[in-house]
């Protein structure tokens, strides 16, 4: 059972701190967290201080992990159009730092996930003739082949219609559930944040704003000031809280 | 979605599908390397003195059997050329892939960054001034002064793209206002030079191949087989670069280490050539191109594909360069550009999806 918890974390971008004191209540397995924010909010900076891409202040404590690196992290960028095929992708994200050798099992677990995520029919498509839809796809698929036990990921239905919107956020959820993940999702849309999220983290301007059970921080007090709008919070029929925007607040 | 389930029929497909086409991959390779085995038998074959290939391949087995003459046209004037085309091709191709791989820029090479046009200055300062840059023999002045020029000109790159915050694109930038900047210089040096020395210049910035010697193609391959295990090393690190730094760095791959250890081998790839053979600009970008379009991007088949792509363009040029007027060997320089470019624009319009 992993867990994860920022204490005082921040964030060098260059030689600025573009995030500073971040400290969260302990995440635990199973949990799905939301990170949300305004643009340039400091979602991603928080994400790659740790993953470990930048340095900064304070430390991420993660305890009882299986393995040495627990962290799969799904950037945000998935525009790369290397000449390889979306199988090829997946294999080179799962070998890394192993032999040239590629065993049946490796390919066996490729396929799997590529089932899961019902993106089989592009597995021998050029990474470039993907749309960014597909893309974000096979990125969650490469973060996952590598069988991580916190998954980061940034904005990973930003390009996805609404039905995939669902699903993977239905899928990642689930993942969280039976494979003891934490799943920490940057995300914009509040209702899906509030639909699927266990917790939600606010961000703005580098520094953490609240963190705990979505009912509790996702507030039109803190939609006016976060994100300077006039909403309300209101129940739809399946009983889950949304966010009804009635204009922007000057 | 479904959760991860137990493989059925249709889910091996993707994993049959996959060895197939590595196995496809693999024939590609064998093929090249078969294509690469009998261009090298044609070029010993190829000159002005005619013997048949029967001839050649017992010169090659058993050298007491055929005469002194065809013995020594084989082993002392044939074989450095055929060799360092080989050698000279592999090299500049793999520097120009590694450099295109990290610099994630389709126009990365040796000839573009500046390498090829620093060195040509380098040696025409030698040929003209006779300005030495290190303390050696004459006959090691041009090639030495070529290398140092060479080998600057890859660290400035190297450390330019070190600094916090150069793109890459920044970078190939720089590289091409080298070009610029050693060719205003190498112009400067032609324009003072003796009609003798000017000459010399010109024929050396042409690339020729006649220059080669059995201790340039040891230095030449020790580098290439110092380097390719390094890369081989690194080879899945490397094709995750191409997906962009942060995902590599998302893989675990430690990108800053694998840029520097890759750029300070390619300086060593791209200046030792360029120092004892000239100015090839084509195969360092063309070969790597090659090799992707056919095999794609993954370091494990690209790596060697690319290899053998520039040794089979290098050693096909050779030929053809013997081959236009019987008895006269043109600068192999000049006839690269005009071999590849046909072959290469019609594998880029066949293929445009695979291109970059």
């Amino acid at each position: 059972m992993v867990a994860l918890q920022l204490q005082s974390v921040g964030a060098y971008h260059g030689r600025k701190l573009f995030v500073e004191g971040v400290t969260t209540p302990m995440m635990k397995s199973g949990e799905m967290i939301a990170v949300i924010g305004p643009n340039a909010a400091g979602k991603s900076t928080l994400f790659k201080r740790i993953t470990g891409i930048l340095k900064g202040p304070g430390s991420v404590v993660i305890d009882g992990a299986r393995r040495g690196n627990a962290i799969g992290y799904m950037p945000q960028d998935t525009s790369a159009n290397a000449v390889l095929t979306v199988y090829e992708s997946i294999l080179l994200a799962r070998k890394q730092g192993q032999t040239w050798a590629v065993s049946d099992g490796d390919l066996r677990f490729i396929d799997e996930i590529m089932k899961a995520l019902n993106i089989t029919s592009i597995a021998f498509r050029d990474l470039g003739a993907l749309s960014g839809g597909q893309r974000q796809l096979v990125s969650i698929a490469q973060a996952l082949i590598r069988e991580p036990e916190i998954m980061l990921m940034d904005e990973p239905t930003s390009a996805l219609d609404l039905h995939r919107q669902v699903e993977v956020l239905d899928f990642m959820q689930r993942q969280a559930r039976t494979k003891g993940m934490i799943v920490l999702i940057a995300i914009h849309d509040l209702n899906q944040a509030l639909r699927f999220a266990d917790k939600v983290l606010v961000i703005a301007n580098g520094r953490m704003r609240a963190c705990g059970k979505p009912r509790d921080v996702v507030t039109a007090e803190m939609l006016r000031e976060v994100y300077k709008i006039h909403a309300r919070i209101e129940k739809c029929s399946l009983d889950h809280d949304h966010v009804i925007v009635d204009g922007t607040a000057h | 979605m479904a959760e991860v389930a137990a493989p059925s029929i249709e889910v091996n497909a993707g994993r049959e599908r996959y060895r197939a086409l590595a196995r496809r991959k693999l024939t590609i390779l064998a093929v090249m390397t078969g294509a690469l085995c009998l261009s090298f038998a044609v070029d010993l074959a190829w000159g002005p003195a005619r013997y048949g290939l029967g001839e050649v391949v017992a010169a090659l087995l058993d050298p007491s059997s055929v005469s002194p003459q065809v013995r020594a046209v084989v082993w002392d004037i044939r074989m450095p050329v055929a060799i360092m085309a080989i050698v000279v091709g592999a090299a500049l191709s793999v520097a120009g892939a590694q450099m295109q791989t990290i610099l994630a820029n389709p126009l990365a090479s040796p000839f573009t960054l500046g390498i090829s046009a620093a060195a040509s200055f380098g040696a025409a300062l030698a040929i003209v001034t006779s300005v030495s840059l290190l303390p050696v023999a004459a006959g090691m002045l041009v090639p030495v002064n070529a290398f140092i020029m060479a080998l600057i000109a890859t660290l400035f790159i190297h450390f330019i793209s070190q600094a916090r915050g150069v793109s890459v694109q920044t970078v190939v930038l720089l590289g091409i206002a080298l070009v610029f900047t050693f060719n205003a210089l190498l112009a400067f040096l032609q324009y003072l030079a003796s009609e003798q020395a000017l000459s010399a210049v010109v024929f050396w910035t042409m690339g020729s191949l006649t220059k080669a010697t059995w201790p340039k193609i040891w230095v030449t391959l020790a580098v290439l087989l110092i380097a390719l295990p390094l890369f081989a090393r690194n080879a899945w690190a490397l094709t995750a670069i191409r997906l962009g730094e942060d995902k590599a760095a998302s893989f675990g791959v430690n990108v800053r280490r694998i840029r520097l250890e890759t750029m300070l081998i390619i300086s060593l790839l791209a200046a030792v050539p360029v120092s004892f053979v000239g100015t090839i600009g084509f195969v360092g970008l063309v070969g790597p191109h090659i090799a992707r379009m056919i095999l794609g991007e993954d370091q494990r088949f690209f790596l060697p594909g690319s290899i053998l792509s520039g040794a089979l363009l290098l050693s096909l040029t050779s030929i053809v360069s013997k081959s236009i007027i019987p008895g006269v060997v043109f600068p192999i320089g000049i006839i690269t550009a005009l071999v590849g470019v046909p072959f290469f624009f019609s594998l880029i319009l066949s293929n445009r999806s695979r291109s970059w």
